[in-house]
């Protein structure tokens, strides 16, 4: 076979394995063999596998409105319908994930600078973040939980029958053996991958194709689009310092600084100078330590720090 | 060659002597070391040997080279390795070639130099993932990208890219082998004549 032979029979199965649908135990077999037979077949195959892979995030180029409903996307949500069946009980799957409430299910919830750890009996673990509310399903091994506000940090036991399954704002997390946070904010939704693979997708919305999150992805989703964006290790375990209790800030503005540490207190901070408000700081801080941050404000830039009714000003 | 490929699932052969590179960690190594450095790579061939035809051959060949050593043992260093094996096969096939031309002998000392180049920075290629993606399918045909859009972006099924564009699902399915090939092209800068 020439070179360009191979090339073309390895994108054909790749492309019958990732995106046919009906991969079978004889395909695999098959595929099995033709890999077998010399070390250009598996490279190539390794090669055009892996580019496919990065091509996933073609989705994201998707224009948001939908025209209607796509078989491709039915398939994908007969498949992960046992999960939401089991608990569904009669009612349309996509009505009941839009109307998740039931009385049975237990809420979390954090106070502002608060954070919390629930322990699920699978060994689960989920790390709820300041100002937060979190329902997890009912049962004895829960495998559902609803983010209604703030942040989360979910470290999943996985079990590939039943995945664990994440709804914020309407869309939906599949875990595929994975740690991930999960971070609900006004009209955007933030997933970041840890460890593992999960799915991110939109249930109420079936024309909108599921994002597969590797790594170091961090996919927000916004009203009618889903965007994937890579970070470095160092950047996401920056932003999962909360869970140590302190806050890091890489030439963060002052702004952007104020409005995170306002997350956790409620003598929050307002930088009521614009050219103050665009200075950039690096440095970590205790989360719940508002004057650790102003002092060094006052020490760095000599702003001004006025303790006004249940605010604190940063003026120059 | 008929060298059985090391899989995890095939328990009946006994594990080689050092059974520690599982299949599964030598591609994770292979796509994330050896890929990255396929522009690099394909310049430095293009360089060192004449009949430009070859590049996508002799690539090829590299990266069979690279998969077998490492099967044995992974190596340390994957850039110095790759252009290594680049070097010595380069070297076997002007042996082996009846004509040697000097002009190619004597290029091959430009290995150190481009062997030396700095390997592309990975954090920024994840960043701008998205536009070279955008970028690459742009660059299809324009039926190709068509097809691709359809499949990939809008989730079409193949029967109803075929039966919309008035062609055979064989033909979908061609469109579907050639974008990839072409995406895989550009995506590690590669193979492009």
């Amino acid at each position: 076979m020439s070179t360009a032979d191979i090339q073309t029979r390895a994108a054909d199965w790749v492309n019958q394995h990732r995106d046919s649908g009906d991969w079978t135990a004889e395909d695999q077999a098959a595929l099995d063999a033709w890999l077998a037979q010399s070390p250009e077949h598996v490279v190539a195959y390794w090669r055009l596998d892996a580019a496919w892979e990065r091509t996933q995030r073609l989705v994201a180029l998707r224009p948001g409105a939908p025209e209607r409903a796509r078989g491709q996307i039915w398939r994908h949500l007969f498949r992960f319908a046992a999960a939401i069946i089991v608990v569904a009980a009669g009612a349309g799957a996509a009505f009941y994930l839009s109307r998740p409430a039931a009385p049975e299910i237990r809420r979390f919830a954090t106070e502002v600078g608060a954070r919390k750890t629930i322990k699920l009996p699978d060994g689960s673990q989920i790390e709820l973040n300041t100002n937060s509310v979190l329902r997890i399903a009912p049962g004895p091994n829960p495998r559902m939980a609803w983010l209604d506000a703030g942040e989360a940090y979910f470290k999943i036991q996985h079990d590939s029958a039943h995945p664990f399954v994440v709804m914020a704002q309407g869309r939906r997390v599949v875990d595929l053996g994975t740690e991930f946070l999960v971070k609900s904010e006004p009209r955007r939704l933030e997933v970041a991958l840890v460890a593992g693979r999960a799915q991110l997708d939109s249930p109420g919305d079936p024309a909108q194709e599921p994002a597969v999150l590797t790594p170091g992805d961090v996919a927000i989703a916004t009203a009618n689009a889903i965007s994937v964006t890579a970070k470095t290790a160092k950047t996401l375990t920056d932003e999962l310092s909360w869970r140590q209790g302190v806050l890091v800030f890489k030439y963060t503005t002052l702004a952007d600084a104020a409005a995170e540490f306002n997350r956790y207190n409620t003598r929050k901070i307002v930088i009521a100078d614009p050219a103050a408000a665009k200075l950039t700081i690096v440095g970590t801080f205790p989360s719940n330590d508002v004057s650790a941050f102003t002092d060094a404000a006052q020490a760095i830039f000599g702003l001004k720090i006025q303790n006004r009714r249940g605010e604190i000003a940063i003026t120059r | 060659m008929t060298d059985n490929v090391d899989s995890n699932r095939d328990s009946s052969r006994p594990p080689s002597a050092s059974a520690a590179v599982t299949n599964a960690a030598l591609r994770d190594w292979f796509v994330r070391e050896v890929l990255p450095l396929e522009a690099a790579l394909t310049q430095f061939l293009r360089h060192n040997w004449r009949n430009k035809s070859d590049i996508p051959d002799l690539v090829q060949e590299v990266y069979a080279r690279v998969y077998e050593a490492a099967r044995k043992e992974m190596p340390d260093q994957a850039k110095s390795f790759v252009f290594t094996t680049a070097h010595n096969l380069l070297i076997d096939r002007v042996r082996r070639e009846k004509i040697v031309q000097f002009e190619t002998v004597s290029e091959l000392d430009t290995l150190a130099i481009a062997a030396d180049e700095p390997a592309p920075d990975r954090s920024a290629i994840a960043r701008d993932e998205l536009r070279r993606l955008a970028v690459a399918l742009d660059r299809l045909s324009p039926r190709t990208r068509e097809v691709v859009t359809m499949r990939r972006i809008e989730g079409l099924a193949r029967a109803e890219i075929a039966q919309r564009l008035g062609i055979t699902e064989v033909t979908v399915k061609w469109h579907l082998n050639e974008g990839l090939r072409a995406l895989a092209d550009d995506l590690y800068g590669g193979n492009k004549s």
